[in-house]
């Protein structure tokens, strides 16, 4: 135990005093944390869908939950069921095979609802275009408000996005 | 040895292909009812199949023909066999070896062979409500028109008894992580039995290399496993430089392996976490993902890209590291190791996180040796298998690799191999940096020709990756077949968990932690 403590206490926070290039997530966090505040009571709830992706857009997800990017501090936070969901964070392309999953997500989830498509396949169907098996972009099944391009999309480039969901007027 | 075996039961049964690339990866064609005899000589030389996959070779004037890929050590030995197109069958290999079980399902739903004899012709990956007749993988199929659904009902395994139940989950888990469905049955907290159902991010992965040039298929490759994207990368360009049997600059094969072995580290710190999270041990996965977010940033520094996505291709790599680089990352390890082995302290004095750890989700040696898993998963049940090992690329004939190898086969087991890898990885940079040759970083590749194959085996993080690629007759891509280790580790997840406990399978899973993109393709 003593040890956990000591590593606890040593690490310290670690939270972004963040390097200059990334100097605009302070920025961009800020804002984010006063629409949030504004719009959503202080809390903005999001349900993931993993749509068909190749996997990369899910790790920069899990790095904007990691202690540097710390996005609860803002008042995000990630949910199990689409029905506490504020926004429905999706990354794509829609396979065939995940299109009906999608959609019974999205009606699982109770209006008003943002639905924002992240990285190129979520925006377009990205490298994998639209086939037998691919539907190609988020939009071709649900609506989408606003689209996060990047392959994968950058930890920044996630919270500018949900900033401008949640924000309309950047 | 294998080829021995194959021409004691064979003889001149089995005709021997010059085409195949590298040619140290010997590959022959048999009469298709000797397809079978093949794969009982590789099974008593001890031999593993690695993967079986068929192909579409009528643009050769010829009908389909079906592959098994054998290992044994360092070796690995193709049988081919031709399947006519008006018999589309083949003998099954289930029997003899477990893994085929898989494979042929879906040679059976994507190109439309049979595998005669074979006990369970649900379909795999293709879902009920596809079109019966409709085979992605011929030449025949327009991958560009999309498929009418149709009715259809998907056939489940099915327990029943007094208090048995069962509990659907997925596809659309609770977590952020990849879709997929787990069905137990379960009675109380014990279940027993899990069946998988994968498919759902099948994006048509081995299509659509068919309508790319060799030079822009890396970037698909790059896009099977985001999470393994150096590997698949690395793997893919090894297939075609094979094919194309062109030789790469030294400096290019060390860069390749520096940037597979940060690739390591940090998923290896993210799964550590992971799993220690898991068992409600939140404090580790917040220590490393700390570690893992210094390791990305440092490759966005240096190779301009997080996962260091798109630096490998065909030929060469695309980055450099140059003497600040070095520095940067002999500093970045300093402080990674330092910080890296208080942590594993910890775990080890941990005693509430090693009773949940221990003797939980065993995959016993035997039957991990039966299902032929690879990688992580192996090595932590007592299979010594490491492609770093038995079928090194430069840098890695330089030195000893230290390969862990565990016999508990728990949740524990796969946790540590982990742990002794990281330790690994970091000696293996450090020596990278120090060692590493002057030179040019990629040369031009040329077009291969027809009628050829390539092969080439990775170990990426999780394990062995296999590409194998087939020249058409214009010497374009003809088949990109993608064996990620998932697409057999999955059947070990689904042996390890029949008498664990329910709430036990997030940390199990967490422990196999396979590539659902990169089992569906």
């Amino acid at each position: 135990m003593i040890r956990i403590l000591r590593q606890i206490f040593r690490t310290g926070i670690v939270t972004e005093p963040l390097p200059p290039a990334e100097e605009e997530i302070r920025v961009i966090g800020g804002k984010l944390e006063e629409a949030i505040k504004r719009r959503f009571r202080g809390s903005l709830t999001i349900r993931e869908v993993d749509a068909g992706s190749c996997n990369g857009c899910e790790l920069e997800i899990h790095a904007i939950n990691n202690p540097i990017y710390n996005c609860e501090r803002f008042g995000i936070h990630f949910t199990a069921s689409p029905r506490f969901a504020d926004m429905l964070l999706v990354t794509g392309p829609v396979s065939r095979n995940m299109e009906i999953a999608l959609r019974r997500t999205y009606n699982a989830t109770p209006p008003p609802k943002l639905v924002v498509a992240v990285g190129d396949c979520g925006c377009n169907g990205g490298i994998f275009g639209e086939s037998y098996a691919s539907l190609g972009g988020i939009d071709k099944v649900i609506p989408v408000d606003v689209y996060i391009p990047g392959c994968p999309t950058t930890p920044a480039a996630l919270l500018k996005g949900i900033l401008k969901a949640v924000d309309g007027n950047l | 040895m294998l080829k021995e075996a194959i021409d004691n039961v064979l003889g001149t049964a089995a005709a021997y292909t010059e085409r195949q690339f590298p040619q140290s990866v010997v590959s022959c064609t048999v009469p298709r009812e000797r397809f079978v005899d093949a794969a009982k000589a590789m099974k008593r030389a001890y031999a593993l199949l690695a993967a079986e996959w068929a192909t579409d070779e009528t643009p050769f004037g010829g009908g389909f023909a079906v592959y098994a890929c054998y290992r044994w050590g360092s070796e690995y030995l193709i049988v081919r066999t031709e399947v006519p197109v008006d018999d589309p069958t083949f003998p099954s290999l289930t029997k003899k070896y477990v893994p085929a079980y898989r494979f042929e399902r879906q040679i059976h739903s994507l190109m439309g062979l049979v595998p005669a004899g074979h006990p369970d012709l649900r379909p795999w990956i293709k879902f009920e409500d596809w079109p019966e007749d409709s085979w992605p993988l011929r030449k025949t199929f327009n991958a560009s028109t999309p498929l009418p659904r149709v009715n259809g009902e998907y056939q489940w395994v099915r327990a029943e008894g007094e208090g048995v139940y069962e509990i659907p989950v997925g596809p659309v888990h609770a977590g952020i992580i990849e879709p997929g469905h787990f069905r137990f049955q379960a009675v109380g907290e014990m279940i027993v039995n899990l069946e998988e159902r994968l498919g759902y991010v099948h994006k048509g992965i081995e299509k659509r290399f068919e309508s790319f040039s060799w030079q822009e298929g890396v970037k698909l490759a790059g896009r099977v496993s985001g999470d393994t994207t150096v590997a698949h990368s690395i793997a893919y360009s090894m297939a075609v430089e094979a094919i194309a049997q062109c030789n790469i600059p030294e400096r290019a094969h060390w860069l390749r392996t520096l940037f597979l072995e940060r690739e390591r580290i940090a998923n290896h710190l993210g799964d550590i976490g992971a799993i220690c999270n898991d068992a409600a041990f939140a404090f580790m996965l917040y220590q490393a993902m700390r570690l893992k977010e210094m390791l990305l940033r440092t490759n966005l520094e240096l190779f301009g890209h997080r996962f260091i996505m798109d630096r490998v291709m065909p030929g060469g790599v695309t980055a450099d590291i140059d003497e600040n680089g070095k520095k940067e990352i002999l500093k970045e390890l300093d402080l990674l190791s330092k910080d890296f082995e208080r942590l594993v302290n910890i775990y080890d004095e941990n005693s509430s996180l090693e009773d949940r750890v221990r003797d939980t989700g065993i995959l016993i040696p035997e039957r991990a040796r039966e299902l032929c898993t690879v990688g992580i998963v192996a090595r932590a049940s007592g299979l010594n298998l490491d492609c770093r090992l038995q079928n090194p690329f430069p840098p890695y004939d330089r030195f000893e690799v230290n390969v862990p190898v565990l016999i508990s086969g728990d949740v524990h087991a796969r946790a540590w191999v982990r742990v002794e890898e990281i330790r690994e990885s970091i000696r293996i940079i450090r020596f990278i940096l120090e060692n590493i040759p002057d030179g040019s970083l990629s040369v031009n590749i040329a077009q291969p020709s027809p009628d050829t194959s390539g092969f080439a085996a990775v170990e990426g993080w999780r394990g062995e990756i296999i590409y194998w690629v087939q020249a058409g007759p214009r010497g374009e891509i003809n088949r990109c077949m993608v064996r990620d280790p998932s697409s057999v580790n999955w059947l070990g997840l689904e042996q390890a968990i029949p008498g664990n406990i329910v709430p036990d399978f997030p940390l199990c899973n967490k422990s196999f932690n396979q590539s659902y993109s990169g089992h569906d393709l």
